[in-house]
């Protein structure tokens, strides 16, 4: 684990007035008495040969629109599976899941992609960026999916990083020349490129030193601040601060 | 010009453009051999192709006078084209000319010094308008009307070392030499090259007994497509009721040479294809692989929000592009290697710079980039399909 060079607490406010703006094209379709995300008695069941594993067994909750969440469980708890049903990357195998007040069951491939693309920006513990891109163009990534135009996507793409609090230096500089802090701020700014009103973060923190980690966290508090829903998921309950609300999750189910 | 510059800016602004080149680069070797694949490939096709149609020009264009020809010559036990046949041939419609041709065969002498040249050559009686739409003069010039100049074929002029303003000798009668053609090759109409050309009252004197008819009559079609109509034609009218004329278009031989040539080329090219084949499952292979070893991207890039459609350009960008750059290089190897062939071993290059050779390269270089294609299209129909989560896991 690597220590982070920068120290990002300085001059944070600026920043807040470019991502305030996040996800207004989902709030056109949503009005606030809906909450932006639920679930309806979820099920994930893994059938290994005989066995079944109820990754997730009967999960419902919802969650308001610009809430800051943690979910909480032991390794193991089905954390992720619940992360991965909300950001449109796996399908339970029954109940419901609604994004934005749209039910992903009635979704085809197109339109799942499209909740990807515009209404979820997710972050992976392990940073998941693409190895022979450079910082700039992995950010630039979700705004070519999104039909963005080179220069715009390019001048977004900086002011991303920026936002994330990343050295201009490191720009053009691929993963493997990063820290990993540097390198959850470039994925920080890939997840807010298409502006989603929901960011979703799976263990950001768990491959990052405590201070760098807290750094990150503290980032996703500025960017729940400026109106973004965030829901964290970790083992780690010294995350629970910067939480709003705390889902906490045993053997697929909610405990409280 | 504009476009080239507009498409080269869509390229280097173009991510997808950029992470196909990107991804073709990160394998290097694995890229090159499928390249080389192609290459093969592509040369083998067009080389094959260049091969079979210069043979078929080398062959044709032996033969001088293939085309808007039709000869009319007389049937099995006639022994003449009649003067009343040839006006009947004149009432047909779509003839550009008609030219009676009479000949004899002949051995003429040449004396120099002390030495007498020999050969045999054909003389004959065309009349001095028709004979220059025949024939060409490589220098002097046409006989006059009357007069007992004459006009000697190539072969004629270069066996017996002729020179304009010599005189031959037929059967005691001398003929001044006043212009040598063009060698024409072989022909079906006349013989040009051991040919003896010279005027009508001359021929006349020398055969007095051949003024019933000629020996054969050349009619010029205007238009090649309506050769076989008047060909028809002129046999309905002359030989209703017996067979007294036979009529052979100078382009059956075209046609049949064409249809040989065409086999030959197209088992040429089969051979070619074969490589070609070959090629396309070290693409499909190298994009399989790549595709396996870029499953974890791929779940990245659905998770930020690919469609299925994204990801199938992309790998199909990364095979165009693979298939676009081999085949170009196939085809400049091609033309370069067949020009020093041919420079080397025939000493003339002129039958790969023909239209229908650079259709044969052309031939090559899209089913090179077709096979790119297609091994690509498997693979990247696969990667689009992947689930993101599974994708995303994929160690
Ligand atoms: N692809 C899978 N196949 C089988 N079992 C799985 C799969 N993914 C997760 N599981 C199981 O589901 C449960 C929850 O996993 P996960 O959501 O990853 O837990 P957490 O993120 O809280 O550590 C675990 O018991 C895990 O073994
Ligand atoms: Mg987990």
């Amino acid at each position: 684990m690597q220590q982070e060079k920068s120290s990002p607490d300085t001059a944070r406010k600026k920043r807040i007035a470019l991502s305030a703006n996040s996800g207004k094209k989902a709030q056109k379709a949503n009005h606030s008495t809906h909450p932006i995300v639920q679930l309806q008695n979820v099920k994930r069941i893994y059938t290994l040969g005989e066995n079944k594993i109820y990754a997730l067994n009967g999960v419902s909750f919802a969650i308001k629109k610009g809430d800051f969440v943690t979910i909480m469980g032991s390794s193991g708890s089905g954390k992720s599976t619940l992360l991965n049903m909300i950001g449109c990357l796996d399908l339970p195998s029954s109940g419901k899941v609604k994004v934005n007040n749209v039910d992903l069951s009635k979704l085809d491939d197109d339109g799942l992609t499209a909740i990807r693309r515009n209404n979820i920006g997710f972050i992976f513990q392990q940073f998941n960026l693409i190895p022979t891109l450079t910082a700039l163009e992995n950010v630039e990534i979700p705004m070519i999916f999104n039909g963005e135009s080179p220069a715009r996507r390019r001048k977004k793409a900086l002011a991303m990083l920026k936002n994330a609090d990343l050295p201009l230096e490191y720009a053009n500089h691929k993963p493997n020349e990063m820290s990993g802090g540097q390198q959850q701020r470039v994925a920080i700014a890939r997840a807010l490129a298409n502006n989603p009103p929901i960011l979703l973060a799976d263990e950001p923190t768990g491959n990052l030193d405590t201070k760098t980690g807290h750094n990150i966290m503290e980032l996703l508090k500025e960017l729940n601040a400026a109106g973004t829903t965030v829901i964290v998921v970790t083992h780690d309950p010294k995350l629970e601060e910067y939480a709003h609300t705390t889902i906490r999750i045993q053997d697929g189910e909610i405990i409280e | 010009m504009k476009l080239t510059k507009k498409l080269s800016a869509i390229l280097s602004n173009n991510m997808y453009a950029e992470l196909a080149k990107r991804n073709l680069k990160r394998q290097s070797v694995r890229t090159v051999l499928a390249a080389i694949g192609i290459i093969i490939g592509v040369i083998a096709i067009s080389s094959m192709g260049i091969l079979g149609n210069s043979l078929k020009l080398s062959v044709t264009e032996s033969f001088a006078d293939i085309g808007d020809k039709l000869i009319v010559s007389p049937a099995l036990g006639e022994d003449y084209i009649t003067d009343k046949q040839v006006d009947q041939i004149r009432k047909v419609s779509n003839i550009e000319s008609i030219i009676p041709v009479s000949t004899s065969g002949e051995v003429i002498e040449y004396r120099e010094g002390g030495t007498t040249y020999q050969s045999y050559v054909s003389v004959y009686d065309i009349e001095k308008e028709d004979l220059e739409k025949l024939v060409e003069l490589e220098d002097g010039r046409f006989f006059k009307p009357g007069s007992t100049d004459c006009v000697v074929g190539y072969s004629v002029a270069d066996n017996m070392e002729l020179t304009l303003g010599q005189k031959i000798e037929i059967d005691d009668t001398k003929l001044r030499v006043v212009g040598i053609l063009k060698e024409r090759g072989m022909g079906f109409d006349i013989s040009t090259d051991s040919g003896v050309f010279t005027s009508s009252e001359m021929y006349n004197k020398l055969y007095p007994d051949e003024d019933e008819g000629y020996d054969e009559v050349i009619v010029i079609v205007k238009d090649l497509d309506e050769i076989d109509a008047v060909s028809d034609e002129i046999e309905e009218r002359i030989n209703k009721k017996d067979e007294l004329v036979t009529v052979f278009a100078t382009n059956m031989i075209t046609d049949s040479l064409d249809d040989v040539f065409r086999s030959i080329s197209l088992f040429l090219m089969g051979i070619g294809s074969i490589s070609l084949l070959v090629a396309g499952v070290s693409i499909l292979n190298v994009m399989l692989m790549s595709t396996m070893e870029r499953t974890k991207e791929i779940g990245i890039m659905k998770a930020v929000g690919a469609s299925r459609k994204d990801i199938l350009k992309m790998f199909l960008l990364e095979a165009l592009f693979l298939g676009v750059l081999a085949s170009t290089a196939g085809a400049i190897l091609t033309i370069g290697g067949s020009y020093l062939v041919m420079e080397l071993l025939v000493k003339n290059t002129s039958y790969l710079f023909t239209i229908s050779s650079m259709l044969y390269v052309a031939e090559g270089f899209f089913f090179g980039i077709a096979t790119s294609l297609v091994g690509g299209m498997y693979p990247a129909w696969k990667a689009s399909r992947m689930k993101p989560l599974d994708a995303l896991r994929y160690e």
